[in-house]
């Protein structure tokens, strides 16, 4: 088991900021077109976070042209370039799922101070 | 067989590949193997090499494990197999059989006792259907047709039976390699091999690779 736990920690990434449930994010995602390698920006709030360990992911939600739009990522993904945290949320809730049905002013999350 | 080494099953993970896929993986304690015995045309009619794996205590050995441990001047160990080794000639009693006879990439068949399952039902043994569980089928999980009426007023030979399951020999095949780790004597494949964690594996070079 402690092989295990020794393999797993290893891969886990410790470049990357706190993230919790409610913050506004920009990941930068590393996309491979043939050979060639570039930088994507999905911004957006993290509405959970899923697992622990290597299999931890989280979920950024946006609205992109009306159209409602959520990525999950790995958080410990090789593919995630870097992460900027633009905004702290305040929140009761440990999955942001009501901001689905909510369009507007009432999607907003409070600002963490 | 070119190449095979005993080994333990530890667990499994996942890990990032290059791509930064997630992909699962097994992780086999593989050797450090010691060739106990040599077997040779002269001698046995057939080359090949007996193996130990893993030390055991003294106490633990008993006499006629102790003189032939003795013989081969090894440590007594608690798991011997033997391998029809290709280059068996090659080898002598005492040399060691490391993982590092694989490298990543590289496809292996891994054998293994699978799990008991016990006295199993034609529906976990075999994967036939179950009837209705309600609107009074009163037929679940049961075997299916035993010999019709008149004709053919037998049940064929061959037909799926619950019986016990499990507990046998198996292997799977063309297993990746995703890494070989020499120093810690780990060998990690992509997806599942059979048995319990701490059972005991062989991993040879793939058949049909």
């Amino acid at each position: 088991m402690d092989i295990i736990r020794a393999l797993q920690q290893e891969q886990l990434r410790t470049d990357l900021p706190d993230l919790n449930v409610g913050d506004t994010v920009r990941v930068y995602v590393k996309i491979k077109e043939g050979n060639r390698e570039r930088i994507q920006m999905f911004e957006g709030t993290i509405i959970r976070k899923k697992h622990g360990g290597i299999q931890e992911t989280f979920t950024v939600r946006r609205v992109s042209y009306g159209v409602g739009v959520e990525r999950t990522f790995p958080v410990h993904s090789p593919n995630i370039d870097r992460i900027e945290v633009v905004r702290k949320g305040k929140v009761r809730r440990a999955k942001l799922y009501y901001l689905r049905n909510r369009v507007g002013k009432s999607a907003k999350v409070k600002e963490k101070i | 067989m070119k190449k095979a080494i005993l080994g333990r099953k530890i667990g499994m993970t996942q890990l990032f590949d290059e791509e930064g896929k997630l992909i699962p993986v097994t992780v086999i304690e593989a050797g450090p193997c010691t060739v106990v015995q040599k077997k040779t045309v002269e001698n046995d009619g057939y080359s090949a090499v007996q193996v130990g794996f893993i030390n055991k205590e003294e106490r633990k050995v008993n006499k006629p494990e102790k003189g032939h441990f003795d013989k081969a001047k090894v440590s007594y160990k608690r798991y011997l197999k033997e391998l029809k080794l290709e280059n068996a000639d090659q080898l002598n009693v005492g040399d060691e059989i490391k993982v590092d006879i694989f490298t990543a990439g590289e496809k292996v068949d891994v054998s293994g006792i699978s799990k008991g399952k016990g006295f199993a039902g034609a529906i976990k043994r075999w994967g036939s259907h179950r009837g209705p569980m309600a609107h009074g089928s009163g037929y679940h999980r049961g075997a299916g047709s035993m010999g019709a009426a008149t004709d053919p007023g037998k049940v064929f030979k061959g037909k799926k039976l619950p019986g016990h399951l499990g507990a046998t020999k198996v292997t799977i095949q063309n297993l990746v390699v995703v890494r070989a780790d020499a120093e810690r004597n780990l060998l990690l494949v992509k997806g599942s091999v059979p048995g319990p964690k701490g059972g005991l594996l062989v991993i040879r070079n793939a058949v049909k690779g």
